[in-house]
């Protein structure tokens, strides 16, 4: 093969890759905070909350968890300001996030709470705690750990999912990489950059989200 | 001006939703053949294999899907290959494909138990007729249920081929929206679309799991 690299254009465009890689991991770590939050609280609610709550999010969650992130995307940013919701490409690729994940983390995380022995809730009551609180305290963080290796994948796909983000013109690192390529011309170096980029970011996502769980676990010996 | 009827949108939306099943078939089945020769390198017993295809997994599971089907579309056209949409399409989804497929399928082969390979050993069987005979039919049972699962990632990911420019389900509700200035219905009908397609593969899935999990349930 006779063709050479050209990565000249770099000294001009690393700004533009530098403000992709920043919305990327802003857009990363919103998503998972509010989409985890929202994964916990839809698998309270299909594990013990109250029953009428429950179809409502196995809808959501069904919904969700069968449809591409693409059109999820496209529904909210193009069609929902029809119903007079308007906002911006970077609000709208959050919000689309957060609900994405928020689905599947639920199921991960319902997973988790289902696999609690019902003694954990007996022992709970008997110290007087309320459902609440011994879901809060005594069902929750047990859960957590013990899914804590799939829900960690989970937030690395959805990293890795955010790259089509780019398409309702939320500048993230796909979009630097689209718009180099638009002035250079150089698609498969500007594409092959921003891979190895997104590679980069998946390894330090994993290891971060290692670091998280011994935060967040520290006493009991990781499984 | 034209105007369209909701039967017009969803016509056109079918249409196009026939090269979404056609892609998924070819991205599902090429997969398929290439991760049952990736396993066949990752469980064997030659380092270097192994190492390939922990290597290839590390990437396509790590790098976006979009990316690597923009480094198929210009990446081929470095060869002078005038790239058509489809075949950057099918090619990259294959790939992708495959390396998820792997590490599913690996998973299952290593949840038979030790014993068994030392069984089927001490009954004088050779690699092969372990592997036919002892080791997997068991893994095949445990497999089923999560490569039908998989196979719904596949439809979704099919999704993205319409941003370099294959004409199937999601690019044609692209499409049919600039004609009908109806982003609401036709990114709801595209949805429901998807959802019709994919919602009986995952019931299936939760229904053999928990139909091929009755030998298991007993001990």
């Amino acid at each position: 093969m006779t063709y050479r690299f050209d990565y000249s254009w770099i000294a001009e465009y690393w700004p533009v890759i530098l403000k992709g890689l920043v919305t990327t991991v802003e857009l990363t770590l919103i998503g998972t905070l509010f989409g985890v939050a929202l994964g916990i609280a839809c698998a309270w609610t299909r594990s013990l909350g109250p029953r009428w709550l429950r179809p409502p999010v196995v809808a959501y969650v069904e919904l969700i968890r069968n449809t591409p992130f693409l059109i999820q995307l496209f529904f909210i940013f193009f069609g929902l300001p029809s119903l007079g919701v308007q906002m911006t490409e970077f609000q709208a690729a959050v919000l689309a996030m957060v609900i994405n994940l928020g689905a599947y983390s639920g199921e991960i995380i319902r997973a988790g709470i289902e696999a609690t022995p019902r003694g954990q809730f007996e022992a709970g009551a008997s110290l007087a705690m309320t459902r609440f609180e011994t879901f809060r305290h005594v069902v929750l963080i047990p859960a957590l750990q013990r899914i804590w290796p799939a829900l960690s994948s989970q937030i690395v796909i959805v990293m890795l999912g955010s790259a089509v983000v780019s398409q309702i013109a939320a500048e993230d690192i796909t979009f630097a990489a689209n718009f180099i390529q638009s002035r250079t011309f150089r698609a498969f170096e500007s594409y092959f950059l921003t891979t190895g980029l997104y590679l980069l970011l998946a390894l330090a996502l994993r290891q971060a989200l290692r670091g998280v769980g011994r935060m967040l676990f520290p006493r009991r010996a990781a499984r | 001006m034209m105007s369209f009827t909701l039967w017009d949108i969803l016509r056109n939306l079918l249409l196009a939703a026939r090269w979404t099943v056609v892609l998924s078939l070819v991205s599902f089945i090429g997969g398929g053949l290439l991760g049952m020769a990736l396993l066949y390198l990752r469980i064997g017993k030659a380092r270097a294999g192994r190492m390939f295809v922990q290597g290839y997994v590390e990437l396509f599971q790590g790098t976006p899907l979009l990316m690597q089907l923009f480094l198929a579309f210009f990446g081929l056209g470095l060869f002078g290959i005038d790239v058509p949409a489809w075949l950057a399409a099918g090619l990259a989804l294959i790939l992708w494909t495959a390396a998820f497929l792997v590490e599913i399928w690996r998973g299952c082969v290593e949840s038979v138990a030790r014993g068994q390979w030392e069984a089927s050993a001490s009954l004088g069987m050779g690699y092969v007729q372990q592997m036919r005979y002892v080791i997997l039919p068991q893994a095949v049972r445990v497999a089923v249920p999560p490569t039908v699962g998989f196979s719904v990632q596949v439809v979704k990911g099919t999704a993205l081929t319409s941003i370099i420019g294959f004409v199937e389900l999601s690019k044609a509700g692209t499409v049919v929206t600039n004609a009908t200035f109806e982003p609401f219905t036709v990114y709801g009908l595209v949805a429901l679309i998807y959802f019709a397609l994919c919602w009986p593969l995952s019931k299936s899935s939760q229904i053999l799991e928990r139909k091929l999990n009755v030998a298991h349930r007993n001990h």
